[in-house]
Formats: structure tokens, sequence, C-alpha cells
């Protein structure tokens, strides 16, 4: 048996049958970091002795007939979330030998759970960037071809689960962030719904668009996840009481008579043409399955990119300036030229004078764009569009063009805005990269994307693909 | 604005005071604003009260208190406000070592309470706002192993802090310290702080400009804040420092410069400590981590209906009540605890009244702390009985103590009159009796001449 192709699910099937143990799994996890994250650059840090520890605690527990949902899971973090002892840089010389004293809640509900945490992932520093680039700790690379971006910013964790490092890992969405990455290297990601999950130790990019979401390889993996990590948290005051669902229950639910729309203003000037053909086989599937499919109109999309890059940088600028080094890390200038570029931006667009002009009107965009959604989902159930109007490009390619480098994000960055959940699921490949959709539900209904997601996936079982032999 | 005759002198006859004032009480709140640390920090070892949220750690959340913000709402129902049903919380930006975020959680457009009003020294005085937001921590500068170094103490940092801001509507130093002493008295009743200014729980600054445009409400083009004030007396005297030294570069056709001053209570004058070249720009924008206040009406309604008994009111109670003097009525409601203690004792006595009990209280000076208000009655009942006791009597034992104890004369002829004292406790002991020292002392003095 292979204990780097299991899922959440068949290795806890295996875990408590006995086939293996977690230490055995968590070894196959750490063999595969160590063969191939010196290419890859995946981990900033790898915390073996921790994990090694976390596992025979899980093998004592399974020997004692216990069961948890993640018990013994090796499970990746991205570098953004605080672990209490263990660095944690957002992949910035800001935040280089910064150890904090505290979990975040969704880091102590992981380890409650059972997981193993395996280690902490590469990102784009402070998640500024769609490619995975920006890391002070150098580029992670894409394992389908490591020429290619593998998506950012959570770059790392979607590499780590692609690549067999890492059974499931965390992630932040704020613009993309999950669902792009995770459409570049065949794993499936979820952005749940501004709220679902607390952000609570998790470092802020842009407080009022970020998510915390997961990479799993399958549709089932990612709802077994979101089970554990959702939920009002105290320390979060924008986490409603909404009761969390079992979500593991939707999976394998019919879809018969599911409205889905398709918005037209998603097929972008500029999208690539193989992606258009992709997304139109994947609705097509979802037609022959009994849905229906409905073309919809999202009137204000064009604005959401220029919205996004208002309210973002905004709260960026604000967000960053408790990093003055008097207090912990290093001094400011260590900020890398991302940072500063969106210091910059939101410090200009909050000033008097431009307040109104920038901030103000973004904010109204904001409503409009909100306002289409809701009307939007007053005719369909869901929306479906791409999850990228490119495959993944060549490391280096946009690197030096911001602006390109912001218009990747232009299929995602409208559901943070509006808060919706939403959850990108691999439909195939384009010229042997990974390709995937996105799927984007009403507030508080990932349980719907889990059921959609998970029909197309068993049907057509992309999750079988590996990077490797092996 | 006239010239004066030789021309360069400006002509000072007609001009108007404007002051307004800026409060910043701090809660007595168990809890910090945004994190579950206590409040309590006056004292403590530094850096004791703290966590990732007050120490603005990466990932930290706040998350409100809500007895913060009742607390807030009823100092401005308090101060007859309007309490908005949408509230919000916004970011105010700007760069400062005890300040653990980079920004301060504040209100800005939207604050809890708006449009109030008080009565003080017969005028009415608007309140502008009553908001709520969070203090900061405190440096410190101190010598470490022989350098000099400034060091943080964040206990301070979230303890909640409610900014009360009045329109520029005194023209006066008296005002001012009649309208803080109100202020207090009305927090101190509310319960919601000490209000104890050494402690800083309550902080005062004024703004202090001059007009020559006695037909305009437009302000003049510079106001100058004073801060650093922790007693009323100071403020008092920081504001008419500031009026003559202002009004003495106006005569001399100069503008007076927009700036922060500090009291120097050592030097009795401002000091100028930061000038504002112009208006800081506190990128101000909505809090994203803490959602919007929405009230309900009934909350409100039940906020109003939880507010204590105000001192304006129960002065007014005690003067219909209990047949009191505007006066006595005052000082017996200066402090909660003292019109506490003279109800109760009002309550207890049965042949006595409250004007009698009034009366005693205030001559004599009774710690409510000393005495309980049953014991303080039967006080009151025996120190009436005054026995009666002849002046013949009395002078005859005024005259054994003199002759018993000669240096009595002898120090009051060299003008010593603490002996009159020593010579009554010698004719009380022999009588053994109750009765009018004063008249005593008049006969005392009378024989000694």
């Amino acid at each position: 048996m292979n204990l780097n192709n299991l899922t959440i699910k068949t290795a806890k099937e295996g875990l408590l049958n006995k086939d293996f143990s977690a230490v055995e799994l968590l070894n196959a996890h750490l063999d595969r970091i160590e063969k191939e994250d010196k290419d890859l650059n995946a981990f900033i840090t790898v915390t073996k002795e921790i994990a090694l520890e976390s596992a025979r605690k899980a093998d004592k527990l399974i020997s004692e007939g216990q069961d948890l949902p993640l018990l013994g899971i090796p499970i990746a973090l991205k570098d953004i979330f605080s672990t209490k002892g263990i660095q944690t840089t957002a992949a910035s010389n800001v935040l280089k030998g910064y150890i904090p004293p505290y979990n975040a809640t969704v880091v102590d509900k992981l380890i409650d759970a059972g997981a193993v945490i395996i280690g902490k992932t590469n990102m784009d520093a402070w998640a500024h960037g769609s490619s995975g680039e920006n890391s002070d700790f150098g580029p992670t690379k894409n394992p389908w071809n490591k020429e290619y971006v593998p998506g950012g910013s959570s770059s790392g964790s979607a590499v780590a689960v692609s690549s067999q490092m890492a059974i499931a890992s965390t992630g932040t969405d704020t613009g993309g962030s999950v669902r792009l990455p995770a459409s570049f290297t065949n794993t499936v990601g979820l952005k749940p719904t501004y709220g679902r999950v607390s952000r609570y130790g998790v470092i802020a990019m842009a407080s009022s668009l970020d998510t915390v979401g997961h990479f799993t390889k399958t549709v089932e993996d990612s709802a077994i996840f979101l089970n554990v990590t959702a939920g009002k948290d105290e320390k979060d005051g924008t986490t409603p009481r909404i009761d969390v669902p079992n979500y593991q229950k939707h999976i394998g639910q019919d879809i018969k008579g599911v409205r889905i729309g398709v918005p037209k203003e998603y097929f972008v000037e500029g999208m690539d043409k193989r992606i258009k053909e992709n997304i139109k086989k994947t609705i097509k599937f979802y037609e022959e399955n009994g849905a229906k499919i409905e073309e919809i109109s999202l009137p204000h999309t064009e604005y959401a990119i220029a919205c996004y890059y208002i309210i973002q940088p905004a709260e960026v600028s604000s967000n960053l300036a408790r990093y003055d080094g008097i207090r912990f890390a290093n001094s400011r200038d260590t900020f890398g030229a991302e940072a500063k570029r969106r210091i910059m931006l939101g410090t200009f667009t909050l000033s008097v004078g431009y307040y109104d002009a920038y901030y103000k009107k973004a904010l109204k965009v904001r409503t409009l764009l909100i306002n289409d959604f809701a009307k939007a989902f007053e005719k369909v159930d869901a929306i479906i569009s791409p999850a990228s109007p490119t495959p993944p490009w060549k490391i280096g390619e946009k690197a030096n063009d911001p602006l390109a480098m912001y218009l990747s994000d232009i299929l995602t960055v409208t559901a943070n805005i509006t808060g919706h959940p939403a959850i990108s699921v691999p439909t195939g490949f384009i010229d042997g990269l990974p390709v995937g959709m996105q799927i984007i539900g009403p507030h508080f209904k990932e349980e719907l994307l889990f059921s959609l997601g998970h029909k197309y996936e068993i049907s057509n079982k992309w999750y079988e693909k590996k990077p490797y032999e092996s | 604005m006239k010239l004066a005759i030789n021309g360069t002198k400006k002509n000072l006859m007609n001009h108007k005071v404007i002051i307004g004032l800026e409060v910043h009480v701090e809660l007595k709140t168990k809890r910090k604003m945004f994190c579950n640390c206590s409040a309590d920090y006056f004292g403590k070892k530094p850096n004791t009260h703290t966590c990732p949220v007050c120490l603005g750690l990466p990932g930290a959340l706040p998350v409100v208190n809500r007895q913060a913000i009742e607390w807030c709402t009823q100092i401005g129902l308090a101060l007859n406000c309007n309490i908005p049903l949408f509230s919000k919380f916004d970011r105010k930006n700007y760069f400062y070592p005890d300040l653990s975020k980079g920004y301060q959680i504040s209100q800005y457009d939207e604050p809890f309470c708006i449009n109030g009003k008080i009565e003080v020294n017969g005028k009415i005085i608007r309140i502008r706002r009553v908001h709520m937001e969070e203090d900061t921590g405190k440096l410190m500068h101190e010598n470490v192993n022989g350098e000099s170094a400034s060091l943080i103490d964040f206990n301070r940092s979230g303890v909640p802090l409610v900014e009360i801001v009045t329109e520029p509507d005194f023209d006066n130093a008296t005002d001012v310290k009649a309208y803080l002493q109100k202020l207090q008295q009305i927090i101190r009743y509310l319960n919601v702080s000490d209000a104890d200014m050494e402690k800083g729980q309550m902080r005062l600054e004024p703004n202090i400009s001059i007009s020559f445009n006695l037909n305009s409400n437009d302000l003049p083009k510079y106001k100058v804040e004073v801060k650093n004030i922790n007693s009323f007396s100071f403020v008092e005297k920081a504001i008419n420092y500031e009026i003559k030294r202002q009004l003495e570069l106006l005569e001399e056709n100069e503008t007076p410069l927009q700036e922060t001053r500090g009291w120097d209570e050592t030097k009795q004058k401002t000091l100028s400590q930061r000038v504002k070249e112009e208006a800081n720009d506190y990128r101000y924008f909505p809090e994203p981590d803490i959602p919007p206040i929405r009230w309900d009406e009934s909350e409100i309604e039940k906020l109003k209906n939880t507010l204590p008994e105000l001192p304006d009111e129960k002065m007014q109670r005690f003067i219909k009540e209990f047949n009191l003097s505007e006066y006595d009525a005052q000082i017996l409601t200066k402090e909660i605890s003292l019109s506490e203690y003279f109800e109760e004792a009002v309550r207890v006595a049965t042949n006595l009244t409250p004007k009698q009990i009034a009366n005693y209280i205030i001559n004599k000076k009774i710690n409510i702390d000393e005495i309980l208000p049953t014991k303080l009655i039967e006080e009151i009942l025996t120190s009436s009985k005054v026995e009666e006791v002849s002046n013949k009597e009395l002078l005859a034992i005024i005259k054994e103590v003199l002759s018993k104890n000669p240096k009595i004369s002898e120090d009051f002829k060299k003008g010593n009159e603490n002996v009159v004292q020593f010579a009554v406790g010698q004719v009380m002991y022999i009588l053994r009796k109750k009765i009018d020292t004063n008249i005593l002392k008049q006969l005392i003095i009378e024989e000694l001449k």
C-alpha cells in the first residue's frame, strides 16, 4: 500500500483498521518531503519531532479504541497560522524568527481533532501574490512541472497536498489564495463563507476579506476538514452563531434539479480558449446529470478587481502597521516590494481628500456586488466558472508585472468581496498542467458546494492522477 | 475688530473667549475593552495584564466588551444624548510605540451618543458626542543598566476609554470647572468609573481660542489644546493663563499658533509641546474585525430605565421632599455615598427633622465611614440635650482652675490663645456636665482679660 496516495477518509480507515500506524503514515510523508521539497520548496519549517510525538500519541489513542475526526492525519499549515512555540513567518523576513506564544483557533481545533502537524508551508509573503513567487524564502514550484508556478498565495499548502507531502493543509483566501493554487495543482480548495471559520491567530492580510480555507485531495475530505474548523469562536467577533451542519452527510446527495448559473460576465476577454472548453465540458457534465443550467448576469463584475484593489491594500496598510520592529520581529526595512506597494496604495486611498473618491466608493461598489449575487441566488442555487482565466504560467513570467498578476484573481476576488463560499475542484489538465472550476454558493451553504463538487469528482476521478509515478 | 489710535495694537475690548472640552474617562469594567485581561492595571507589575490581543500580536483579534458599550451609552443618556440605532468602530491609524497595533480602535463618524446637553451655572452646554475607544500602553523613560531606555508597559493597553466632547460653548474657566465637577459627579453616580484624576481615570483637554468676530459663530482659524492637566483647579489656571497669553499675542497682531500645550504646575504656565502644522490624518476607516452595533429601541429604553437617580434630580428631590435649602441639598448630593447616608439617617430618625440631621452632618463634617446612621441619630439626640448651668456656678469653677494653674494666665498674656482650650478642658473635667463650650470659652477669655 502506498501511504502517500491516501485521503483523510482512506487513511482514517487504514489507521482504525490497524493496516498501518500513524507513525508509519507520518514517516511516508516525511520521506516524501525529504525527497522532493529541496526542489519544490513547499515548506518553510518541517516540525518532524513535534509530528512524531503527536503520531505516537495518535497510535496510543487508536490502540485504546479512541477515534477523532483527524486522528493521526499529517496536516500542513500555511505559515500564516500562529503556532505556539513554532516559528511563524508569513514568509516575510519581517517575521523571520518570530515564535508566537499562542495557537490560532483553527490550529487548536486541528490538534484537538487529532491532526499531526507536519510543518509550516511557504507562501507569498503576507499572502500578497497569486503565484507563490513572492516569498522571502524562495518561490514554491509546481510539482506537475517545476518550471511553472503552483499559484498563490497558499502555494506551499497546495503543493504539499498535490505532491503528497501532507494529506491536507490549511490556507487563507483573501482574493483567491486557496482556489487559484488548488486549480493549479489538481487539489480541492475551499474558501468558506466569511465568518464560517475563525480568523483568530491567523496573521491578517485584509480583515474584511480574509477567510480560512483548506486543501484536500477530494471534496469529501474537504467536507470532513470543514466540520473540524467551522463554527462560532468567542475570540473572533466576525464568526456568527450559525449552526454547523454535518457536511459529510451531504456527500453523495442527488443533484437533480439543482439550478446552476453561468455568469456571462465571467467569460472575460483574454480568457484562455482551452479554459473555456474545459469549463464547457464541466457544465455539460452537470446538465447531463440532471442539473438545470442557466445563463445569469452579475452586471457589476467588471468593477470587482478595482474594488478589491482599493479595499484590500487599505486594510493591508493598517494591518501591517504593527510590524514596527519595536516589540517583536525585525525592522520595517525588511518588508519586500509587494508589501511596500500595498502599504503605499492603502495609505494613499485612506488619506483625507482621497477617502471619498476611493475607499468610500469601493464600499459602494461592494454593496452593488453583494446585490448582484443576492439577485442571482434568487434564480439559481449555485454559480459555476473557471477558477482561473489561464492555466499555470511559467515562473518569472508575471513577476515584474504586478497588474498582470492582480488580474489572475479576476474570477475569484468577487466571492471575497461578497463573502460567499466557493470551492475549487480539479477539472483536468491542459498541456500536462492542472486546471479547475469554482463553484460559488449562497452564504453558509458550503454543503451544496460539497454535493455538487463530489458528484463531478467521483465521475471524473482527476484526483487519481499524481505528479509522480509512485 | 478695531485698531487702537496708535495703529499698531488691536483693541481687545471686542473679543470673546471660546472654549471646548474633550474629557477622557476610563471605565472600571472588570475586563479590558477587547480582550479578557483584567482592566485593573493601576500600580500592577508592568506587562502582567496582557495577552496577544492587547499586545497587538500577529493574528490576534478584538472582541467587544458589551458592558463597556452599555456604560458608554449610559453616560450619553445621562448627558441627554441621542443614541443612534446604528453605530460602529473605526480604526484611527497613527504610529506611536505605546500603540500596539499601529492603530487605535475608536469611533469616527458614527459614535454611540450624539447631540446631548447639560446645564452648568444656569447655561446650556451642548455635548457633541460621547464615544468609546481603547486606552494605549504607557511609555516609561528609565535608566536600565546605566543606559537611558524607553520601556513600554502594556497593562493599560485596551482599557475601555470613553471620550466626551462638548461644543465650544464655554467662555470662561469657572464654567469649565463647574462642568467638569458635574461630569465627574454624574460618572460617579453611574458607578462606571471612579474618575480619579490622579490615577488618570479622568483626563481633561480644553481647547481655547479667542475670536474678534462677536456676531458670528465661525471659529477662529487656530485653537490651542492644553494637555497634562490632572486637577480641576489646574484646568482653571491653565485656561486663564492661556486667555492672557493669547490676548497678549493678539494685541500685537500675532495669531497664536495652532498647537498642543501642557500645563506646568511649577512654572504656573502652559508650555508648547507640539505644533500642528496641519490637522493629523488618521486615515480612519471602519474596523473590519468588529461587526457594527445595532440597538433595538427596547434595549436603549432598558438602559435608560436602569439609570440611577442622577445628582440634579436627587438634589431637587431633597429640596422638595426634605425641605432643605439648595445649599444643603447640593452638599448632601455631591457624593452618592453621602446622599445615601443622609437618606438612611432620615429613615431611622423618629424625632428629628431632616433639616436637623442635614445641619448636623454638614456642620460637624461627619465622617460617614466612622459612624453608622443609627448611631449618628443617637449622637444628635444626646448632643442636643444641653444642661442648664448658671454662669455663677461656671465662674466659680473657672476661678478655681485659673488659680490652681497660674501658667494659663501668664501664657495668655504672652499671646498664647491655645491655653484657653486647656482651661475649657479643666473646667469641663470638674463640671462633668454637657454644656455649650462656646459660652464657656467666652467666659474664660473675659476672666483672663
